[in-house]
């Protein structure tokens, strides 16, 4: 008899509330009941716990049953809330590809034929895995986006989960906080093959400068590695840090460029993204790698929706290009006043200069008791930056996607929460 | 439309280095093949200047790509054809190669997807991320339309981009160390995923095959209906019904047996359904309709050719949870693990498409589009019987499968295209199994069927 509790081992060193189980899933294998005789993938065996923001999600429901007329406000997944200007959403729809290079590549020449179109990041970066394969070693920001090394675990590339650290073994965790500029120290990184850098840094809002990013490309060509750059903050880059890795001399034989229309415009339902693998990457054979990523993108994928490239194709019309931006916008003021708001209450605020993310230090904390205590008393919805990696135990992140009043209601909520309790709060300096 | 100013050539090109002059090369010259295990055997292969001193990383290639033989059958089909066309410019081409569908969306499905496009620039209408399972009202449109009865609920129905991505996200599920078994012909996305994922041992050039996958002949000597008692066990078997390309229909009685053979093996069928609204006969349209199947099959359908949504970009897969892995653990939790983690949902626009098809009048709309191509397969079907040919398929599918016994089927393709500018689709890109036959795909306006017809009888006449 096997009855699956609803309580699984939870063996990771996060002090989550137990995993619940959907009720749909709470299957009793009778005596007589079937089991195939198909062993389970031993990489998802090794996942710790659920992808991140569905966690997220189901905490958000359960705190809605608990709560059912709270108003709850979200500023926990990066979800766009403001509608897509009405220009791109009337056109009708290879233009996407050419224009994708003209518009964000039109200096570092990238050709049309080196640009993928896809159904966005999170999509390209479980493809890149799976033109890497399971023998590739990786390196990750930490923190960073959990796709990057869910996708690793999942095809292969990991070794176990280990509690003490928080960590998964044969991955490299290049540690990003505000004592290193939230820039590794590369010259205490080891060699992998891949290294994921996202910039603007989701979830730290850090955008590297021209010269940390000189720094990556060398220590990649160095290594013989492959960077897999994540620019799908770019667009709300406010000083000159570079929007594209290939801004930066030789990238161009040392990385991969994936990005989205999500944030930039608003696409996170409708899925449009694209990815840049240039002709001159190479694999250590001498085979291009632009082979095997159109092999992949041929035999495992079948195009974007034809519907949102054309929506896509309108975003990069000047007019559109134009009405995107002050969307963008309108999300860098709603930025501008959570940072405001959290520096007025003495707290170590990061990011939300050059990302949409505000990244809020509780030194000595739990970030997961932070996020039930701001959802709790505050009925805000944020994301605990462990989720992110060991490196944001102590952090909590903050999106700045909503409509305005419902970020000026919830920098209120916050602030009374925060003052009111600062006694027994002593995360303020 | 204005694109952005003219590119500066003399922009300093950001791959400059010390070690490189501008290299502008055919990404595709290096296409030759290395013999993967070379012992002390050197292929010398000329290389362009700039080749030999390009930078390289120190990553190596993912080995079971390198075990691919050729690019994607169908991408190959369409560098065929382009190049055909370099060489007749003025020829009218006409393709029956890939199974594209070529009539408009009927009307009510494309106003529901502008529709749902124009609320996106409103407040109260715009939606962002969605369900990566699926929007709830298109999961409960697909399980009563195409499940009503057979107990798949709402929630074991996950809602695609397509039953081709589903295929690579169920090999993603089943990890590397699982086995397959496949029909032969077949599908090439299931065999090509398989190798990716690295199930399978390099490809053997003299049966065609690779090695540890499972091919499941099917022929018109075994009615298309793999003999199963000399199958060997896999963990995993790959089942298209009605079939794509032979088009043969199995039977309520054959997949009886099929899921019995799975029961008793442990395995896992994963059904591929995408044609069933094409089928005439009174065969099972899924594979749930048979007792049993829930402990042991996953289902993949698709709109694509349904609603000519192959480029729009919509599809779905059943797995129920009943389907359990030789440990207990349910396959749907893992599925959703990846649909969370590898996906990010279909397109909300494509969604809102997919729910009016599933009203009444866009499934009467489908209905006609799908009569459509009925009736263009039948034509096809008369012009290869009229010319003496074995035809097989063409009833409940819409592809029809022709004979050319002895023949390479790839030389037929080509004089096929070379002398009636038409594009079709060799057998043996299918499996070996396929050596011998032409694929040729009901999917055209009506004109250009019948202009095909009449080259086709001119040919073989």
């Amino acid at each position: 008899m096997y009855k699956l509790s609803a309580c699984c081992s939870m063996t990771c060193g996060i002090s989550f509330q137990p995993k619940m189980v959907l009720p749909s899933l709470r299957v009793q294998k009778q005596g007589n009941g079937h089991c195939t005789n198909v062993p389970r993938n031993v990489n998802l065996e090794k996942l710790q716990n659920n992808y991140l923001f569905p966690e997220i999600s189901k905490r958000e429901l359960n705190h809605l049953d608990k709560y059912p007329n709270a108003r709850v406000i979200s500023l926990g997944i990066g979800d766009t809330t403001e509608p897509i200007p009405q220009k791109i959403s009337l056109s009708m729809a290879n233009a996407l590809r050419k224009a994708i290079a003209e518009t964000f590549y039109k200096d570092v020449v990238i050709k049309d034929t080196e640009v993928f179109v896809s159904d966005g990041s999170q999509c390209d970066i479980s493809r890149l895995q799976l033109l890497l394969g399971s023998k590739v070693t990786i390196a990750v920001q930490d923190p960073s986006f959990p796709a990057y090394i869910d996708s690793s675990v999942i095809i292969g590339q990991a070794g176990d989960y280990q509690d003490k650290t928080g960590k998964y073994q044969n991955i490299e965790y290049m540690l990003c906080g505000p004592e290193n500029n939230f820039f590794p120290d590369l010259a205490t990184t080891p060699r992998t093959d891949i290294i994921f850098f996202c910039s603007p840094n989701n979830p730290t809002g850090h955008a590297a400068t021209r010269t940390q990013l000189k720094q990556l490309v060398r220590f990649a060509r160095d290594n013989g590695s492959i960077i897999i750059f994540d620019s799908a903050y770019a667009a709300y880059i406010t000083d000159d840090s570079p929007k594209s890795i290939f801004e930066i001399p030789g990238a161009k034989e040392v990385a991969i460029e994936i990005s989205s229309f999500s944030k930039f415009a608003g696409f996170t339902g409708v899925r449009l993204g694209w990815t840049v693998v240039p002709e001159e990457l190479l694999f250590s054979s001498g085979f291009p790698v632009i082979n095997d990523f159109n092999r992949i993108v041929c035999t495992c994928f079948n195009g974007a929706s034809n519907i949102a490239q054309a929506g896509g194709l309108a975003c990069l019309s000047s007019e559109g290009f134009q009405a995107i931006h002050s969307v963008i916008d309108y999300y860098k003021e709603n930025a501008k006043i959570l940072v405001e708001t959290f520096a007025s209450l003495g707290l170590k605020v990061y990011g939300g200069v050059n990302a949409p993310y505000v990244w809020v230090h509780f030194p000595g904390s739990n970030s997961w008791s932070v996020f039930t205590e701001i959802l709790e008393k505050t009925h805000i919805i944020t994301v605990p930056g462990s989720g992110f990696g060991p490196a944001g135990a102590e952090y909590i992140r903050i999106s700045a996607f909503g409509h305005r009043e419902r970020i000026i209601e919830a920098s209120r909520r916050l602030e009374n929460l925060f003052s009111k309790r600062e006694a027994l709060f002593n995360f303020v300096e | 439309m204005p694109l952005m100013s003219d590119l500066s050539t003399s922009m300093i090109s950001s791959s400059s280095s010390a070690f490189l002059a501008p290299i502008s090369f055919n990404s595709r010259a290096q296409t030759v093949s290395v013999p993967v295990k070379s012992i002390n055997i050197v292929k010398c292969v000329a290389t362009p200047q700039e080749q030999q001193t390009a930078y390289k990383t120190n990553v190596s290639r993912n080995a079971n790509i390198a075990k691919l033989q050729a690019g994607y059958l169908f991408p190959e089909v369409a560098r065929r054809r382009a190049a055909h066309l370099l060489k007749y410019p003025n020829a009218q081409v006409i393709s029956l190669g890939i199974g594209d569908t070529t009539e408009p969306i009927p009307e009510v499905i494309t106003s529901a997807m502008a529709k749902r496009s124009r609320a996106l620039s409103t407040l109260e209408g715009y939606s962002g991320y969605g369900a990566e399972q699926g929007e709830k009202a298109l999961r409960a449109a697909l399980a009563s339309t195409f499940y009503r009865k057979l107990g798949i609920e709402d929630d074991d129905i996950f809602v695609s981009d397509g039953a081709k991505c589903d295929i690579s996200r169920l090999q993603v599920v089943f990890g590397s160390n699982v086995s397959m078994a496949v029909q032969d012909p077949s599908y090439p996305a299931y065999v090509d995923s398989s190798v990716i994922m690295g199930q399978t041992g390099q490809f053997q050039k003299d049966v065609e095959k690779y090695a540890n996958i499972e091919y499941m002949r099917c022929t018109p000597e075994n009615g298309f209906f793999p003999d199963l008692s000399t199958v060997a066990r896999t963990d995993i078997i790959f089942f298209c019904s009605p079939n794509n390309p032979t088009g043969a229909a199995a039977t309520r009685e054959q997949l009886i047996r099929l899921v019995q053979f799975a029961k008793d093996n442990g395995s896992i069928i994963v059904y591929d359904s995408a044609y069933a609204l094409y089928m005439l006969d009174d065969n099972p349209r899924s594979i749930f309709e048979i007792p049993g199947a829930k402990e042991v099959a996953i289902e993949t359908s698709s709109f694509s050719k349904y609603a000519g949504f192959t480029g729009v970009r919509l599809g779905w897969t059943v797995v129920p949870k009943q389907l359990l892995f030789s440990d207990g653990f349910p396959v749907a939790k893992d599925f959703n693990r990846i649909v969370c983690t590898c996906f990010n949902g279909a397109s909300n626009i494509a969604q809102a498409g997919g729910l009016a098809c599933l009203s009444p009048e866009g499934l009467e709309a489908m209905q006609e589009v799908i009569g459509f191509y009925k009736e263009n397969t039948n034509i096809i079907v008369d012009t290869f019987n009229s010319l003496g040919f074995k035809v097989y398929g063409g009833k409940n599918a819409p592809y029809v499968w022709v004979h050319f016994p002895g023949q390479n089927s790839w030389d037929v393709f080509s004089e096929i295209l070379e002398k009636t500018h038409i594009v079709t689709t060799p057998g043996s890109g299918f499996g070996p199994g396929g050596e011998g036959f032409i694929r040729v795909s009901a999917f055209g306006h009506r004109e250009n069927v019948l202009e095909a017809c009449r080259r086709f009888k001119q040919l073989y006449n």
